[in-house]
């Protein structure tokens, strides 16, 4: 089991004739995903990785099946992608597009809630998510996951790989991993996945990879107060970056004090989850919580 | 970007709020004697240096003209100069225009802003009655003084909310329906420009009990620079740190620190987190620098060359988590990088990810002053120990 993507979800690319979707969706095929196609507006009715292109998602969705999508879209027409997907049906949209005007986002997200609350989307400007063995739609490495028990949600891009490759190494492995991104305004958030992964009889232990800035911690802190049924690992980045200062994501502005690292870790802890100081011990500490003597390893 | 107050009142004032009427002196004029001045009521002007940095006042920066004497010698002493504010840092910004507005007599000022609140993922504006002093500390000391509305961005601010804002701030009589236009259309302002943050503090009730857009600040999303190439091209690129502003030339991403421990890190998670980890081992960064999650050996190079401006700089720690992008390319980079720059600094460079092995192995036998690490705990704890021998060294 994992949640929101397995072995049978057939994907398709928005994006797919593009240099970055080229590339990703080469790299999809080669991890295993069922990619059935992707769409190019202009372009339909060509073959292009020896898979059909599609002028619009609804085409796609009609003529393969597909339940999930992966965007890889200039960010000025990203906004519209998303929406194009949701409106065929597709249920899990995975928007790897970074650069997307934030004004964009706050109308999808309300259009979403209003017409399409069925629709999982993940990201904007994130790495995407992954089940180890099954299907990967986005940019992450492949050879790094392995299957097994460690469910992983996190607004970070490598940071994420960091944690991916430590429980790896610890012998734990992944069920699903999901790289929410890191932008003021997206889709799914920490509670999202937490949800999912509570009613996913693989997943032992959800580790989190949270920054400062925002309060989505936070939120997440008191989802998990209110009796979540499995451990949580977390770690917070940024605890040593000054206030007011940006440190690469637009959500990654502490204000007034509020999304302080040590205003999230503390939450966290009071909690109940196991919040790790360095980002070096998300591994072993997973590893010791679910009472695993890591193995040592190279990834 | 952030836009200079005058540039920010224009904006307001093509969107149909009523601005101040003002006259920008810049260093191109300011040897001139200024021939039209705002019509002032009560002869008086106010100049203030256009800075992108708030606390001017406190600064010397807004400066209170009783003839037009003074507006010129005022404008003279202010453009050129550098202003050091409690928000600019100890180099100050370069003051390269001032803007001369008329005096105002203000009985009451309020403070009103917009900005997209990430929690409710909406646009929020709030108001208070107690403008014109830092809302951070209204709002950490009477949180109550502050009223917030939540816009939905189908229908955009409606009636009620800005009057429920107007009733908040205590306006009364033919100020609410002021007020409601003014907010209307500063909401306009903020959606059409794809502002980030608008703020207009204070404004101000005046001495005949109109409101009036006193200072105003607004910063654009640099994500939709593209739809606003006008704004973009009039931005002052002297109000940014130039180091700060050379690294987004080149794709890279740099905010300047106060420690001696440098990094250079892919993505900016996996930064923030080496940051942590150089604080964790005992040190301190100097930099926060994210060359990208893929990133290439051209890259690397210009990264290099910007961490080692900094002549604090006592050791340099990379960390690069090689996903799509291979290790062995990256140290080819990091060797080639090493070479074309001189580095004497130390350097410990710690590769994880694909074809990890081969990386280090290559920046081993390179011969240069490179120490390759494979754990990140391990090679944070490296770097602060080579800074702490380069420094005794330098003694």
């Amino acid at each position: 089991m994992s949640i929101l993507v397995d072995a049978d979800t057939r994907v398709i690319c928005q994006g797919f004739t593009g240099k970055q979707g080229t590339f990703h969706s080469e790299q999809a095929r080669a991890y295993g995903t069922r990619l059935v196609g992707g769409v190019t507006p202009g372009k339909g009715g060509q073959t292009h990785l020896g898979l059909p292109v599609f002028d619009t998602v609804a085409d796609a969705v009609h003529e393969t099946g597909a339940t999930a999508s992966m965007i890889y879209v200039p960010a000025p027409f990203a906004a519209d992608s998303i929406l194009e997907a949701a409106d065929a049906g597709v249920e899990v949209i995975a928007c790897i597009t970074e650069g997307i005007p934030v004004l964009d986002m706050v109308r999808i997200k309300a259009v979403l809630a209003q017409d399409y609350p069925e629709v999982a989307l993940i990201g904007p400007n994130c790495p995407g998510l992954i089940t180890p063995d099954s299907c990967k739609i986005g940019i992450m490495p492949g050879a790094i996951h392995r299957q097994g028990a460690v469910g992983i949600v996190s607004r970070s891009g490598t940071l994420t790989y960091e944690a991916v490759a430590q429980t790896t190494t610890a012998g734990l492995g992944q069920s699903t991993c999901v790289g929410i991104g890191g932008d003021p305004v997206g889709g799914l958030d920490f509670i999202d996945c937490l949800a999912r992964f509570a009613d996913d009889p693989q997943t032992e232990l959800v580790l989190m990879v949270g920054e400062i800035g925002g309060d989505a911690e936070e939120a997440a802190a008191d989802y998990i107060r209110a009796g979540y049924p499995k451990p949580v690992v977390a770690y917070i980045a940024g605890a040593t970056a000054p206030s007011g200062k940006r440190m690469g994501h637009a959500g990654a502005v502490i204000s007034g004090g509020k999304g302080t690292a040590e205003a999230k870790k503390a939450a966290l802890r009071d909690a109940g989850v196991h919040v790790v100081e360095s980002p070096a011990d998300l591994g072993t500490t997973a590893a010791r919580v679910l009472g695993r003597a890591p193995e040592r390893g190279a990834v | 970007m952030n836009l200079h107050e005058y540039q920010a009142k224009a904006l307001l004032s093509s969107h149909g709020v009523t601005v101040p009427e003002g006259l920008v002196i810049s260093t191109d004029t300011v040897s001139d004697m200024p021939d039209s001045l705002p019509e002032s009521l009560n002869g008086t002007w106010v100049v203030k240096a256009q800075v992108h940095s708030g606390a001017r006042g406190k600064a010397g920066g807004v400066v209170l003209a009783r003839s037009e004497a003074a507006v010129a010698a005022a404008a003279r002493d202010l453009v050129g100069r550098r202003l050091v504010t409690a928000q600019s840092g100890p180099e100050g910004l370069p003051v390269d225009q001032v803007l001369v507005e008329p005096g105002a007599e203000i009985r009451r000022e309020f403070y009103l802003a917009m900005a997209v609140d990430r929690e409710r993922q909406r646009v929020v504006m709030i108001a208070s009655s107690q403008g014109g002093m830092d809302i951070e500390a209204v709002a950490a000391e009477s949180p109550e003084s502050i009223k917030r509305v939540v816009i939905n961005p189908t229908v955009g601010l409606q009636a009620y909310q800005a009057r429920e804002l107007a009733f908040a701030m205590d306006l009364s009589g033919t100020q609410i329906r002021e007020f409601v236009a003014l907010a209307s259309r500063a909401y306009e302002t903020f959606i059409r420009s794809d502002a980030s943050l608008l703020e207009i503090n204070p404004l101000a009730e005046l001495g005949d009990q109109t409101l009036s857009v006193l200072d105003a600040k607004i910063a654009i999303d640099d994500n939709a620079a593209y739809r606003h190439t006008a704004l973009w091209d009039e931005r002052d690129v002297n109000q940014e740190d130039p180091a700060e502003r050379e690294a987004i030339d080149h794709g890279l991403n740099y905010v300047s620190l106060d420690g001696d421990i440098a990094c250079m890190v892919n993505g900016a998670g996996l930064a923030m987190a080496t940051m942590d980890l150089i604080k964790h081992a005992g040190g301190r960064p100097a930099n926060f620098l994210d060359v990208g999650g893929g990133t290439s050996a051209a890259k690397v190079t210009e990264a290099f060359k910007l961490i080692l401006r900094n002549a604090r700089v006592e050791a340099i720690l990379v960390n690069i988590f090689g996903g799509i992008v291979r290790c062995d390319l990256i140290a080819e980079g990091i060797i080639e990088a090493a070479r074309e720059v001189a580095l004497e600094v130390p350097t410990v460079v710690r590769l994880a990810g694909t074809n990890a092995e081969i990386g280090r192995q290559m920046l081993s036998e390179s011969g240069l002053n490179l120490i390759a690490e494979d754990d990140l705990a391990t090679a944070a704890e490296a770097a602060v120990a080579r800074a702490k021998q380069h420094r005794g060294a330098d003694a």
